[in-house]
């Protein structure tokens, strides 16, 4: 009976995946590609705002930090759960993270220098329910975005 | 180059569009040169052209509440969209004072 509700709750209802390099013009193409994804789900102009946020910072990690001065792919799959569920997967090939703990403290950045203010998880963790690091030093790293759009009333 | 006026020795800098990693260098770049050619006591940056923001419009206003901290002014920011808030509040830039209501005179813009 347990098993049978886990399995319904990871049930896809739909799924996208989209791959391109990790420049920073693409910043802007990966939150509104996400955004017009999950809009099927007709969320709040605010729960939109929020998805934009978390996706945005996720990738500028990608290319500020996993591949630096180099280009490599981003990739991100969206998967629409049921119960309105969004998980969002933003994966690279880059260098990884040595400390995940460290790295999601607040204010802490490698990068002050380009004026990063160390923010990122944080606005990730504060715009989404869940977020979920992992890592390979060498290999790369998944970052996954879990969030509950609530339901319209009257929707069918 | 966003829009600016000075008005005494204030500086108003109109910020517009999507604030993030990518866009952040040229508004820094922009306002620093602002700064530099107009030497107000305070820069005020006005938000309320701003569609998107993510943590890099933190960094961005940290960076000049750094800079002009250093020539002895300071920063405030004013009319900010509702949408920018949460991260605004999230930021812990209020713990330095730097938000204030737009203020209306001195409207002649460049």
């Amino acid at each position: 009976m347990f098993l049978k509700e886990v399995v319904n709750f990871v049930k896809v209802l739909n799924e996208m995946t989209v791959t391109f390099e990790s420049r920073s013009s693409n910043e802007a193409f990966a939150r509104s590609a996400v955004a017009a994804f999950v809009a099927q789900l007709d969320p709040t102009i605010g729960e939109l705002n929020d998805i934009r946020t978390a996706v945005s910072e996720a990738v500028t990690n990608c290319v500020v930090h996993a591949y630096k001065e180099s280009i490599g792919k981003i990739s991100i799959n969206v998967r629409i759960l049921s119960d309105n569920i969004v998980c969002i997967r933003i994966r690279d090939k880059g260098c990884g993270i040595e400390d995940i703990d460290k790295a999601m403290e607040p204010l802490f950045t490698t990068a002050p220098e380009a004026e990063r203010a160390g923010l990122g998880f944080a606005v990730m963790q504060s715009f989404c329910d869940i977020v979920k690091v992992r890592s390979n030093v060498g290999s790369g790293t998944t970052v996954t975005l879990n969030k509950r759009i609530s339901p319209r009333v009257g929707n069918g | 180059m966003p829009k600016s006026v000075m008005c005494g020795n204030e500086l108003t800098v109109y910020l517009s569009g999507d604030i993030d990693h990518h866009s952040a260098r040229k508004i820094r770049e922009a306002t620093d040169a602002l700064i530099q050619q107009n030497q107000p006591s305070v820069l005020k940056l006005n938000f309320g052209g701003v569609n998107f923001m993510d943590s890099s419009g933190i960094g961005l206003i940290m960076g000049r509440y750094r800079m002009m901290l250093l020539y002895g002014g300071s920063v405030k920011v004013v009319n900010v969209p509702e949408n920018l808030r949460r991260i605004m509040e999230l930021s812990g830039l209020s713990g330095l004072n730097v938000f204030e209501r737009s203020g209306e005179f001195c409207e002649s813009v460049k």
